[in-house]
């Protein structure tokens, strides 16, 4: 078996043997990242700082102080901000930007021993479902349809991330999640992700889309890893506002797969008109394993189901066009002056320069229904609806542990396919209703579509329940199986 | 819901992202039909529903009022596209 076929868990038991070193991991997924150029998953690699990362990982194991990921090939997303290495967010307005501080959650990996091997393209500014919106280039998912050779999307916005995990460039990479970025990646290209309950993990040093969605999670190729990594990325923050000041369980420790006495709730409403037969196969075949697992199941229903996608589209982008006021061309990123422009010209020429279509559309967006006049019909409006959502979930989670969904309506789809940013938005129907209502959500690969691309399976728990989420991915990826590799 | 090349002009200028007149047209036909979509909102019956403030509930912690940050002035400044003297420098706004 090649070192990067190997899961964080066999890493860690191999490194713990001496099977191999942490300057052999690295070498293997640095050469590995180099080969794997054309996907475009990187943005920034940083071999050096790798190297000098796990020869400080090998030099701990030796010493018997070593960390629980030490030595452990990881990606970073480019929203998260690392000392001294440039941070974009996918974005031009921000190229160069070195930041000067190390973002909680990258930095607490880092403190565990991971060894970062660069950062991740992605959607810009994480808006985008796709990766076509990067303005470094659009990430290629390693995955081809039978009998095709079109490119097709990683999904996003965490697709460099779900790429470069895929692909075996990296054993796990952080994303983040505001309506679904870490899940439909996740699903698209055929590996696990989970978007712990909101507040979990410090948003501090995160560039920042819609702040009261945006939250990070990990990304690997087995449940087990997923749980490894968000170990080590929760925990309380004093810089982070929102930050829950709760205990972190040893998620790994604690998973078995186990679901005697557990109830899964199956939303009724999540059964769309016309849903792809596959998935909808696909989905009862979940819901039997889960049975199989021991878990009971019951309908449930989420009646508000319909209006999560534009209550959504109105939350996020008020809160985007707010935090990307930020990017004016004063304190750091892109500064355009036209010939003879004052400040407010700067402003306009930066922001029109710095800013692609999409982001330039949200903001616009969130700009509108913030405005003077709007704000209750639009805004208000939104956040009672959000009330609502949540309010669906608590009682269903009166009759029910956990819910199983699909995680998106099809299968990963290929550039262009989604020209229309309304078409692209409804990819994240069976997403953004948790993301509203802050919940734990994880995606598990389960099966293939009649091309042989991956299909994930969703799972939401309660607030703070991430082990009962874990719990029901491990019994699924037991009981699916998947083997399936680009 | 039909968005007007008015309102686009309006919306840009309020966002300070300046917009060429071509990209005008094309931008309100795409934000009305983002916002008509978003419309279908307005049949929910939202009385006596509080607007949704907190995800989880938590209450904001307190610290003691001290000094915990400072003394970075060259890091603040690190990437700046122009620093002068220990400040941002913006073009002129008093003439």
């Amino acid at each position: 078996m090649m070192l990067t076929d190997l899961t964080i868990a066999g890493m860690k038991r191999g490194l713990a043997a001496r099977d191999f070193s942490a300057t052999e991991l690295a070498t293997a997924h640095l050469s590995a990242m180099e080969q794997a150029r054309g996907l475009n998953a990187f943005i920034v690699e940083t071999p050096e700082i790798a190297t000098a990362q796990a020869a400080a990982a090998d030099a701990a194991l030796a010493r018997g102080n070593a960390g629980p990921l030490a030595g452990i090939p990881i990606g970073i997303k480019d929203l998260f901000c690392t000392e001294s290495v440039q941070t974009t967010a996918g974005s031009k307005i921000l190229q160069g930007f070195i930041p000067q501080y190390e973002s909680t959650v990258s930095g607490k990996l880092l403190g565990a021993g991971a060894v970062m091997l660069g950062k991740l393209n992605m959607d810009e500014f994480a808006m985008g479902s796709s990766n076509e919106t990067s303005a470094y280039g659009r990430v290629i998912s390693p995955w081809k349809a039978r009998n095709s050779n079109r490119e097709l999307v990683p999904g996003g916005s965490s697709g460099g991330s779900a790429a470069a995990v895929a692909a075996r460039l990296v054993a796990g990479a952080t994303g983040t999640d505001t309506g679904g970025s870490i899940r439909q990646p996740a699903s698209f290209v055929g590996i696990s992700g989970i978007k712990p309950t909101y507040g979990r993990c410090s948003r501090w040093g995160v560039v920042a889309f819609a702040s009261s969605l945006d939250q990070a999670g990990p990304m690997a190729r087995s449940v087990e890893d997923c749980a490894l990594l968000l170990t080590s990325m929760c925990g309380y923050d004093a810089r982070d506002s929102t930050s829950l000041d709760v205990p972190v369980p040893d998620f790994a420790a604690g998973l078995t797969g186990d679901l005697r006495g557990k109830t899964i709730g199956v939303p009724k409403e999540y059964r769309l008109d016309g849903m792809d037969a596959t998935i909808a196969a696909l989905w009862e075949q979940g819901l039997a394993w889960l049975r199989d697992a021991g878990a009971r199941t019951v309908e449930v229903s989420l009646p508000h189901t319909r209006y999560a996608l534009p209550a959504y589209y109105i939350i996020a982008p008020a809160e985007a066009s707010s935090n990307l006021a930020r990017y004016d061309g004063v304190r750091y990123g892109l500064r355009v002056t036209p010939p003879g422009g004052n400040l407010a010209d700067m402003y306009s020429a930066t922001r029109a320069a710095g800013f692609g279509p999409e982001v330039k559309r949200r903001i616009m967006i969130g700009t509108y229904v913030l405005s003077a006049g709007f704000y209750d019909a639009y805004y208000t409006q939104a956040q009672r609806v959000r009330t609502l959502i949540a309010r669906d979930f608590e009682l269903a989670f009166e009759k029910c542990d956990l819910l199983l969904t699909p995680t998106a309506p099809s299968a990963a789809f290929a550039f262009g396919d989604k020209a229309d940013p309304l078409a692209m938005y409804l990819n994240d129907v069976f997403t953004v209703p948790s993301s509203l209502a802050g919940l734990p959500a994880m995606s598990v690969p389960a099966g293939l579509s009649p091309d042989g691309l991956p299909l994930g399976l969703q799972i939401i728990g309660r607030p703070l329940d991430e082990a009962g989420v874990l719990d029901a991915g491990l019994a699924i990826e037991r009981a699916a199986g998947f083997t399936a590799r680009p | 819901m039909s968005v007007t090349p008015e309102t686009v002009l309006k919306i840009a200028r309020l966002a300070r992202i300046g917009i060429a007149d071509s990209e005008v047209a094309p931008l309100a036909a795409e934000l009305s039909t983002i916002l008509g979509w978003i419309e279908q909102l307005g049949e929910v019956d939202t009385q006596g529903v509080a607007p949704m403030t907190a995800v989880i509930p938590n209450h904001l912690a307190w610290r003691a009022d001290v000094v915990t940050d400072g003394g970075v002035q060259a890091k603040v400044l690190a990437n700046a596209p122009d620093a002068t003297s220990g400040f941002f420098a913006v073009p002129k706004v008093i003439e």
